[in-house]
């Protein structure tokens, strides 16, 4: 038994979603070899050969294989598969985007987001946003399973010392080009990787109110999120909605303020580690999971937090 | 050129689910269902492609039982133009869902397949990839804009970090995002007017799919909940709280 694990980089370096799969792959019990499939990447391959618990690396290094088009990451997946019992790649949008394409030219399903592993064929998944958890069995010849990289721990990024082999490229299908790339701006973090989460909601009130947000993201160096009210009303992008039909986050801290806690809101964010909430209406629904709730008016609790978090 | 839009009735996203009490799965015995969010950012998508000359008709296909027919008419009221019913009881998984699409696209020959990124009912997000793989032809998930121009389709996608546009020659499939587009209001008129649009039945078995379950779910329970929290009196004993108890910020 041999997991593959198809690694997440930018050709320079490995992504740290990458290591909390290789911790994830320790649980199968077997060897577990890393492809790193780039342009320029060989860099990332040294990487991945440091990381504990990696037993080989192979490198499939073309020109187009550099930007993560789905069509040819995937058909270098299919290329390798055959010789592993799972192949697994985190739940991100790079690894959501290209494992089931190589797992349905295996005719293999796909077990999406997994966050335990009970036994080598049998995973815990969410669904419905993570209102309830099922178990799945996987009896597939190939195992194609997408990991949720905040719930395994990651591997040590150094300790190992694995060879690093180099395998042919797979052609390029030539049904895709990679036409431009805008990275988010860096001043503040991303929704779903961001240790500390301020979200708004329609208690705001308007779209200028939600610049009192942005001063108190500054200060924590977090993340501004809202809830599906809140852009509804215009008050916020879409992209940072919260919530079921949104993004999904399980941050270490979830500011929720002028947020009542509509089901679909809660369901993207209740797997948070500590949820404050901070509301007017003391039977709003968001204070059942909040672990720290204040009643409070948010626009005198605001510039109170900001004073005493000192700034 | 042809435009399928593949559209899933799932719980509404406003109700909330309860495992049922054996474990078995989760009670959606009398709880309203509506179109996957997605698909109807999918089904909008495509209507407005046809509506902006860029396309000729608007197909909308929906895999499950008979009750699917009410999201195929709500389709058809957003403005698709003809509707196909792929019927059975049995339980549907995204590579036999693949599978059924991929005969439904080789009978129609679209030139644009559009799918919501994922439903959120199983959240897979796996059926437009595959139907991508089965199909041989490139995809663009998790779509924030979409043009068509010279047999390809420019698409911006929304990505960890950031967005990043792609070219992918047609015929192709694209899997929608939120901010793709917001879907219009269905009006009345439209909806009287869907009635009257064509919706054919067929089975997985008469396009020739092998349509079984791959994936057993053993069980299915409860997420751990949380602990009931505290009230705090004030924003001071808050930041306390966080800094000392939580210790979650400096």
């Amino acid at each position: 038994m041999t997991a593959l694990i198809l690694a997440e980089h930018d050709n320079k370096r490995l992504r740290s979603s990458t290591l909390n799969v290789v911790g994830a792959a320790g649980r199968l019990g077997g060897e577990v070899h890393v492809l790193v499939a780039g342009g320029g990447c060989a860099d990332v391959a040294r990487q991945a050969a440091q990381v504990a618990g990696v037993n080989k690396v192979l490198l499939a290094d073309a020109p187009h294989l550099a930007e993560e088009l789905a069509e040819c990451v995937a058909e270098q997946v299919v290329a390798l598969a055959k010789r592993y019992s799972h192949v697994l790649a985190p739940a991100t949008s790079f690894g959501k985007d290209v494992l089931p394409r190589a797992a349905a030219r295996h005719d293999c399903a796909l077990v999406s987001d997994i966050v335990a592993i009970d036994s080598p064929d049998t995973f815990a998944r969410p669904i419905y946003a993570g209102n309830a958890i099922a178990t799945v069995r996987c009896a597939e010849p190939i195992k194609f399973v997408t990991v949720r990289p905040t719930a395994f721990e990651p591997a040590a990024a150094q300790g190992g010392s694995a060879a690093v082999e180099s395998v042919p490229a797979a052609p390029d299908p030539g049904v895709s080009q990679f036409v431009s790339r805008e990275s988010a701006k860096l001043d503040r973090p991303e929704l779903q990787g961001a240790r500390i989460v301020v979200s708004g909601g329609r208690g705001l009130g308007s779209a200028d109110n939600f610049k009192l947000l942005e001063k108190l993201a500054d200060r924590l160096n977090a993340a501004l999120g809202a809830s599906r009210a809140a852009v509804d009303a215009g008050y916020a992008p879409n992209d940072w909605q919260v919530g079921q039909t949104g993004k999904i986050v399980a941050p270490q801290l979830y500011l929720a303020i002028g947020i009542s806690g509509a089901i679909q809101h809660l369901a993207g964010m209740k797997d948070s580690k500590v949820i404050v909430a901070i509301n007017k209406d003391p039977d709003a629904p968001i204070f059942q999971i909040a672990d720290y709730g204040l009643v409070a008016d948010l626009f005198e609790a605001l510039p109170q937090l900001l004073k005493e978090l000192g700034n | 050129m042809k435009i399928l839009v593949a559209v899933k009735r799932v719980v509404d996203f406003n109700v909330k689910v309860h495992v049922k009490s054996d474990g078995s799965g989760v009670d959606i015995a009398n709880v309203k269902m509506s179109m996957n969010p997605f698909d109807e950012i999918a089904v909008e998508e495509a209507v407005r492609l046809r509506e902006a000359g860029k396309a000729t008709e608007v197909i909308v296909v929906s895999c499950g039982p008979t009750q699917c027919q009410e999201t195929l008419r709500t389709a058809l009221a957003i403005g698709a133009d003809r509707a196909i019913l792929v019927q059975t009881d049995e339980e549907l998984q995204p590579l036999a869902v693949a599978k059924i699409l991929k005969a439904i696209f080789d009978r129609e020959k679209p030139g644009l397949t559009i799918l919501g990124k994922q439903a959120i009912d199983d959240d897979s997000n796996q059926t437009g990839q595959m139907l991508a793989a089965l199909a041989g032809v490139g995809q663009a998930t998790f779509a924030s804009k979409l043009a068509l121009a010279d047999g390809s389709a420019q698409v911006t996608r929304e990505v960890d970090g950031g967005l990043t546009t792609v070219a992918v020659k047609l015929p192709a499939v694209v899997t929608t995002d939120l901010r793709l587009n917001e879907p219009r209001y269905v009006t009345l008129p439209n909806i009287m007017k869907a009635k009257k649009k064509p919706l054919e039945t067929i089975t997985p078995q008469a396009l020739g799919v092998d349509a079984r379950a791959r994936l057993q779910t053993l069980r299915t329970a409860e997420p751990a909940q949380r602990k009931a929290g505290i009230r705090v009196p004030d924003v001071a004993t808050l930041v306390q709280k966080l800094r000392n108890e939580a210790k979650v910020i400096d």
